[in-house]
């Protein structure tokens, strides 16, 4: 390569590329290195849907009104309080110029989805998915002139004192160089490295399934920590979910999802109860199923409905297992059937009036002195055929991450490293510290991938 | 029908109803999500319902090399040309057409053939202008069943689509939902209205769109020319030639160019896009009919220009030998789409009054 670059994005979701936009758009020469080939570019974003926004009044496909006060209460909640609130506001607040920003640099919109409804005011849909928006922000870099190299796979920064003098990557089997004025970090979490979810997490880990891109290894990541980049974020948080246990190892994305928890019970391998399945609507719990799962001997749950619920949830990709009765269900999952058998007659006797059922709403329709209950939508199992569907963890993305202050800035030693910032999941970790918020992600993404490319092209300029 | 092409279209049917992120783009994904389970005729319906805007196909993060190899594009594309073959009457006919450019061609040349020798065996002496070389009523011989033949076989081949997709009673704002998505071609907009994508992989363009209505509209054009034409003739006794400013001259000359811009533009878009994206077996037949359309509006307007020259009789007998392979094959090339289509748009239409 004969080209000089003023600034060098890692990675080539969302983040990068909102970086690559914003600095070759402050007349900075900027070139992508994507370690995934172009059918796979794009890391996680080629996967997300949506994109969590404030809003003043209507905006875009954005329905009412999503304040900043309500937007950092929900974040609240599902962090616990674990969220730096000043990154997390600034986050928030941006959020809301940079839809319209978005739809300027190609992506589209569109009303939620189906299914969604419960999101159309918090939540912009992307019309096609996150691949359409990758897409869109790859044919708008290139027009900008960003140049990208596909399967480059950053190996190493050479770090001199507060600054890095040197990208190392490897490109078409040979190592390479460049030393950029200035380096954007937007390479995601560590979830696709195994052992090293292993050596956090414990062999657990092995049997977790990876929803997203097999791309994010965390080799960028790793490196920087190793030189005393500024951490943060605990190891074993990331956001994870509840999947079908069929699903790929990697890469599976939104199709994997099982919706029939709320309608069901769900036993561990002994055929035993472990969680209330019906705490709350499936939207706001699929995240803590990840790590229940995950929990549970050999990581794995199994979903048991009856015939009533089948067509109550979003069809699966894959059929559910079916049975005539429970003793064959059981036979089929691998599960003891007696001990099935009394799990679901204990279940079975525990339920009480049924009358007030109501699939899309938090019914109150509970056991009674069943340990642990089923606080809503407790129907009894059976009838005829009966369905199963087998739970594994599957990890979204990784928390630990580079620490970064207000401009998207890495540090090391408590001092600004000059030509360092860092966007995207592979920061997240600094405003999520543990949970997760629907749509959440990409706002970081969007947000600090604008504020990183803005400060890059600063420098270099 | 053939059963893996359907199975494989209800297989990646199946993963689409679990994603769902492509529903805003046309109306294939509404119709597929009403659904849990794919029947024959279901699948029939989407596949006839898919215009091939391939927007589906760029956005989706499950294609190949992804181990689920998403191609719905194709798949649908696959089933529909199927269903065409299979509706088709007679069915061998389909079967000989739809996926030959050579049959097309060939057809196309014996068209010709035969107008040479009706010019020579019914020439009409004392006739004037195009009567000249071949009579009124030899025409009217030969293009009335012609013209009756393949709409006879259409509404078969309809009856048939009708009965496997299930369709209710054709009500009047049926009609009218699907007359309106053709008339702007909705389904090519890609539902947030920057076109599809065709062309340039996963740019939106309006190219596929503009050249489609172009040979659409131009198509339409010339068939009121004609039917102008025919009414003039029989109810107010005025026969061809016509001037220059006359209804029959003005859209026929109108229709001529747009069919000629439309069918160049589209075989110029089909060359270039990503033949994988549609029913490739029948990329020949594709481009040998848009050729043959084009050509009918080519050969029309070089006879209009050599009106009053010597190469009148000899470009005379090339356009009427085109229009009547046209007419004779409609039902078994693409032009067929045109009715499958509306018809599929109709039954989405009644799909969403019962929603």
């Amino acid at each position: 390569m004969t080209e000089t670059y003023d600034i060098v994005v890692i990675g080539g979701g969302n983040a990068a590329l909102c970086a690559a936009i914003t600095a070759a758009e402050n007349g900075a020469r900027v070139l992508i290195l994507e370690t995934a080939p172009i059918p796979y570019r794009g890391g996680n974003s080629r996967h997300t849907r949506n994109f969590r926004c404030m809003h003043h009044g209507p905006l875009g496909p954005l329905v009412e009104s999503y304040t900043e006060e309500e937007y950092l209460a929900d974040l609240m909640k599902v962090t616990g309080g674990k969220t730096d609130e000043h990154l997390a506001r600034l986050a928030i607040r941006s959020s809301e110029e940079c839809l319209p920003w978005m739809e300027e640099h190609g992506v589209r919109f569109q009303p939620s989805l189906s299914g969604t409804l419960s999101l159309a005011r918090t939540n912009a849909f992307f019309r096609g998915g996150g691949k359409s928006l990758v897409n869109a922000y790859y044919r708008t870099a290139e027009g900008l002139g960003v140049d990208v190299l596909y399967e480059a796979a950053v190996t190493h920064l050479e770090l001199d004192g507060d600054r890095v003098t040197r990208v190392d990557y490897t490109h078409e089997g040979a190592a390479k160089s460049l030393s950029p004025k200035s380096v954007v970090v937007a390479s995601g979490g560590f979830q696709a490295d195994t052992d090293w979810l292993a050596r956090a997490w414990g062999p657990a880990a092995k049997n977790f399934l990876i929803r997203g891109t097999p791309y994010n290894r965390g080799v960028v990541l790793a490196d920087l920590l190793d030189q005393g980049i500024a951490q943060v974020g605990d190891p074993t948080q990331c956001h994870a979910v509840a999947i079908d246990g069929r699903a790929p190892k990697f890469d599976g994305g939104i199709v994997t999802r099982l919706d029939c928890v709320p309608f069901s019970i769900v036993v561990n391998k002994d055929a035993q109860r472990f969680y209330d399945e019906g705490e709350d609507v499936w939207p706001k719990r699929y995240a803590i199923w990840g790590r229940l799962v995950a929990a549970q001997p050999d990581q794995v749950g199994y979903v048991i409905i009856d015939a009533k619920s089948l067509n109550l949830f979003m069809p699966s990709v894959f059929p559910p297992i079916k049975a005539d009765t429970l003793a064959e269900l059981a036979d089929k999952m691998g599960l003891p059937g007696d001990a099935l058998a009394q799990t679901v007659a204990e279940f079975n006797e525990a339920c009480g009036d049924q009358s007030g059922f109501h699939p899309t709403e938090l019914d109150g329709v509970a056991t009674s002195g069943l340990t642990p209950p089923k606080t809503n939508w407790a129907r009894p199992i059976t009838e005829p055929p009966f369905y199963g569907y087998s739970l594994r963890t599957g990890v979204t993305f990784t928390y630990l991450g580079l620490k970064v202050d207000e401009n998207a800035q890495c540090s090391i030693d408590d001092r600004l490293v000059s030509n360092l910032w860092a966007a995207g999941e592979t920061m997240a970790g600094s405003i999520l510290g543990q949970g997760y918020l629907a749509g959440f992600g990409m706002t970081i993404g969007t947000v600090f991938g604008r504020i990183a490319g803005k400060e890059a092209a600063a420098h270099a300029n | 029908m053939q059963i893996d092409l359907l199975q494989e279209a209800r297989r990646q049917a199946e993963i689409c109803n679990a994603c769902r992120y492509c529903e805003g783009y046309c109306s294939v994904f509404p119709a597929l999500q009403a659904e849990r389970a794919f029947s024959d005729g279901d699948l029939t319906q989407l596949a006839n319902l898919c215009h091939n805007c391939r927007g589906c196909y760029y956005a989706c993060q499950y294609t190949a090399p992804h181990e689920f190899e998403l191609n719905l594009p194709q798949a649908l594309a696959d089933v529909r040309q199927d269903s065409w073959e299979e509706f088709a009457f007679p069915r061998a006919a389909g079967k000989a057409f739809q996926k030959n450019g050579l049959a097309i061609v060939l057809a196309t040349v014996l068209g010709f053939a035969l107008l040479f020798w009706a010019a020579r065996a019914l020439a009409a002496a004392g006739g004037e202008g195009f009567y000249a070389v071949l009579s009124h009523n030899a025409m009217v011989a030969i293009f009335l069943p012609a013209f009756l033949f393949p709409l006879f076989s259409i509404a078969i081949g309809l009856r048939r689509y009708w009965q496997t997709v299930g369709g209710a009673p054709v009500r009047l704002s049926h009609l009218r939902g699907a007359i309106a998505s053709v008339a702007n071609m909705r389904n090519l907009k890609g539902g947030h209205g920057d076109g599809c994508n065709f062309e340039d992989e996963d740019r939106f363009t309006h190219a596929r769109r503009y050249a489609h209505q172009a040979i659409m509209y131009g198509f339409l054009l010339c068939f009121a020319s004609t039917s102008v034409g025919t009414l003039m003739h029989y109810l107010l006794d005025m026969p061809a030639p016509y001037g220059l400013f006359s209804a029959p001259k003005i859209l026929g000359l109108s229709g001529g160019i747009l069919l000629v811009l439309g069918c160049s533009k589209m075989v110029w878009l089909k060359l270039r896009s990503d033949k994988s994206l549609g029913a490739t077996n029948a990329f020949g037949g594709e481009i040998a009919f848009t050729g043959l359309l084009g050509f009918v509006g080519l050969s029309g307007l070089l006879l209009y220009a050599a009106g009053g020259t010597g190469w009148m009789p000899g470009l005379l007998v090339i356009h009427l030998g085109a229009v009547l392979a046209f007419f004779l094959l409609t039902p078994f090339t693409k032009m067929a789409h045109g009715f499958y289509r509306m018809a599929a748009l109709v039954r989405d239409a009644q799909r969403h009054e019962t929603v």
